[in-house]
């Protein structure tokens, strides 16, 4: 009886005790849920298992970025609406972060009424749902948009109207990719020099003009190639018949709207965080390096940016994975995304609403794990050296 | 305007040519949106009238929003017994009032006993049932809906997020584990597909014949998932706390419970309270999806009275409306928060 109670007055022991309750628990409880989903479904006649995927989809996406048909089967439209998500995230964060950057400086700006204006838009858009922004673009924005008849021209080549944007399509991509590889090759030429020039000063302490040649390598050349394969290469441009405009690629309104949604909200939590970012670097810092004798330039190069990115890759990586989660707010406009497509539209047909929401949940957690695995990687690289 | 600030004024906005330049662009700018837009929304308005005739001047119908000022508030909910939303709202807002003002030792036990008192009967008021006529959840709208849900979403999230914060900072490695891979679960999966999920899921791993109504399935997925962003703000408040004052605690011979409840969550509590404000803040903002189950919050029946035929076109009219009262709420907190930061700034000095 002493032994007994011995036992349970170990802490170890007890720590155990706990620690087994709450897996038994856990157990019981999965156990219970999966008894009950099995039953019901039984009830229901719903079938369980992953051969579905193989079964011809039937679904007609009207914005398709890979080869996917009607006739193919749920997997590829599983993977359509992969490819629809990734593109709207990666259009929206490029455009979010050039917004959200003018933004996060014009707040700092020492002219008052600019940085007001800065600072009224970023509390103005902090303050108000996205859902609102997604409606407000879709229903109240592109919705009043003339019809193609009177399209708002963008130099006569792109048209915007209320069915969408239509743009103009290269009609062989062949130029595209040698220019593509061009500026792949120019970017690790970029990165070796990069390299070099730092073990040179390392080693003898002078400069090279890393900068001068950075700048043509990595945004003269690239501009060059595009406006050569862009000459190159006979165009489609998108030309009104009747009520609509004929060629071209017609880029959907739903997209339209959702990507100016997630800009226009997204931009103005990174305002805030380029803000925070650069006011987090003390101005003894830039005290400290003039009076070394650093130049304006050197000071932002080698002094303040390094520390500001520092403090704002964290939430800036955040904010990122809220771009990715956030574009699923297309379903609300049925923007053929991964959660409209495939956790709409294929429950629907199919019912095995389990199957179907694992693996949407799946795309977010893998990339959203990729992304912080590789953000960690980062942050260790650039964090701060103390002793 | 008093001599002292009108040299501050010019200073900073006509100080040297180019600031001068500066202002005059973007007044320029200004003035080219925000003119038509005031004309619009203000001067060109109707404001008086019962239907869409009499919206003749060429700016917003308002008229639009006063002749259905009912179902925003309100939603579907029957008229004669919309006196018991409003009897819900004031006793929430009073007892509120009676814990800030009541005298310092009373407070606790007067907040704890409003947390087990107020939901229930919020409940009962609303939905219910006991003497009261029944009124269906599909029939709750508009505003009412979007603070019931974001209220009682909060009341699972908070006590769910300060159990997974203290969780994932526990020295168990059985509970830390869990305790992460819930917190990091719900933080990476959007919000709109737990809504989807949580409709489909819950009705599906009960017991069959156990009914469990719409809107309880997506205050229920809202709160796991602002849970999962709660621990993680309480989760600051409890690394801000020097490690002393657990040692210390527990030398005194507190068990962990109570170490916790007396000298750990009351500090780490403060010093996350702005944290999980924004927390709140998002939460609002987010009830907005439960659009995607067909429940209807105030953005709901903004969206919804776009459709009636009488209406037409007055997209703009609801939008800029629902926006505002959002914006009103979100700001609000917001200062709030803020507010509460920097009074917890100045104590620590």
């Amino acid at each position: 009886m002493t032994r007994a109670l011995a036992l349970i007055n170990d802490k170890r022991v007890r720590d155990w005790i706990y620690q087994i309750a709450l897996i038994a628990g856990l157990v019981v409880l999965t156990v219970y849920f999966v008894r009950n989903a099995s039953q019901n479904m039984v009830k229901a006649g719903i079938a369980s298992g992953f051969d579905f995927l193989w079964r011809t989809s039937g679904i007609d996406v009207p914005f398709v970025l890979t080869s996917y048909t009607q006739a193919d089967n749920i997997l590829a439209l599983f993977w359509a609406g992969v490819a629809n998500t990734m593109l709207v995230t990666v259009i929206a964060i490029v455009l979010a972060t050039l917004l959200g950057f003018v933004l996060g400086i014009a707040r700092l700006s020492s002219h008052w009424l600019l940085s007001t204006l800065a600072g009224a838009y970023i509390e103005f858009v902090r303050n108000i749902p996205l859902l609102f922004f997604v409606l407000f673009w879709y229903f109240g924005v592109i919705a009043a948009l003339p019809a193609p008849r009177d399209s708002l021209s963008v130099f006569g080549i792109a048209f915007l109207n209320n069915r969408g944007l239509t743009i103009p399509l290269p009609d062989a991509p062949a130029n595209f990719r040698w220019a593509f590889a061009a500026i792949l090759l120019a970017w690790l030429a970029q990165w070796l020099v990069a390299f070099w020039a730092r073990r040179r000063k390392e080693r003898t302490g002078r400069d090279a003009p890393v900068v001068a040649i950075g700048l043509v390598l990595v945004i003269v050349l690239p501009i060059l190639a595009i406006a050569w394969a862009s000459l190159a290469t006979r165009w489609d441009i998108p030309i009104l018949r009747g009520f609509n405009y004929r060629g071209g690629f017609v880029v959907i309104p739903e997209f339209v709207a959702l990507l100016a949604a997630l800009v226009t909200y997204t931009a103005g939590f990174i305002a805030e965080i380029v803000r925070g970012g650069i006011q987090a670097v003390p101005h003894g810092q830039t005290e400290a390096a003039s009076a070394l004798g650093l130049r304006r330039g050197q000071i932002l190069r080698f002094v303040t940016i390094p520390q500001a990115l520092r403090v704002m890759m964290p939430p800036m990586t955040n904010q990122y994975l809220n771009v990715l989660k956030n574009s699923s707010f297309g379903a609300a406009i049925a923007y053929p995304d991964v959660v409209s497509l495939f956790m709409g539209s294929a429950l629907n047909n199919t019912g095995q609403a389990i199957e179907i929401i694992a693996m949407t949940l799946a795309v977010y957690l893998v990339i959203g794990l990729a992304v912080s695995a590789l953000m960690n990687w980062y942050n260790a690289r650039i964090a701060l050296v103390t002793r | 305007m008093s001599e002292a600030t009108l040299p501050l004024w010019r200073k900073r906005l006509f100080g040297t040519p180019a600031t001068a330049v500066g202002t005059l662009v973007i007044a320029f700018c200004i003035a080219w949106i925000a003119v038509p837009f005031l004309r619009w929304a203000l001067i060109d308005a109707n404001w008086v009238g019962t239907s869409r005739n009499d919206c003749t001047a060429g700016g917003a119908c308002w008229v639009f929003i006063r002749a259905r000022f009912g179902q925003f508030m309100y939603g579907l909910y029957p008229v004669d017994e919309r006196w018991r939303i409003d009897l819900t709202g004031i006793l929430f807002l009073l007892s509120v009032v009676a814990i800030v003002f009541a005298p310092k030792r009373l407070q606790l036990r007067l907040g704890l006993s409003a947390l087990v008192v107020l939901p229930p009967l919020g409940i009962w008021l609303l939905a219910g049932g006991f003497g009261l006529r029944p009124v269906e959840t599909r029939e709750w709208g508009g505003l009412m809906l979007t603070l019931f849900i974001s209220v009682y979403s909060s009341l699972i999230a908070i006590p769910l997020g300060i159990l997974f914060a203290l969780g994932r900072q526990s020295e168990l490695k059985v509970i830390r584990l869990v305790s992460i891979l819930f917190i990091e679960f719900w933080r990476g999966v959007p919000i709109i597909a737990v809504i989807f999920l949580a409709s489909l899921l819950l009705p599906l791993i009960l017991p069959s014949g156990v009914g469990i109504d719409r809107l309880a399935r997506a205050v229920i997925g809202l709160g796991l998932v602002i849970a999962a962003y709660m621990a993680e703000a309480v989760r600051g408040g409890l690394q801000a706390l020097p490690s002393g004052q657990r040692e210390a605690a527990t030398a005194l011979g507190l068990t962990y419970w109570k170490a916790t409840g007396l000298i750990i969550l009351p500090q780490a509590l403060r010093i996350s309270l702005p944290a999980m404000t924004n927390e709140f803040i998002a939460l609002v903002k987010n009830t907005t999806l439960v659009l995607v189950v067909s429940i209807l919050d105030l953005l709901g029946i903004a969206q919804a009275s776009l459709a009636d035929p009488n209406w037409v076109g007055m997209n703009m009219e609801a939008y800029f409306f629902s926006g505002g009262i959002y914006w009103l709420i979100c700001y609000g907190l917001s200062r709030w928060s803020r507010a509460l930061e920097r009074r917890g700034r100045q104590r620590q000095r």
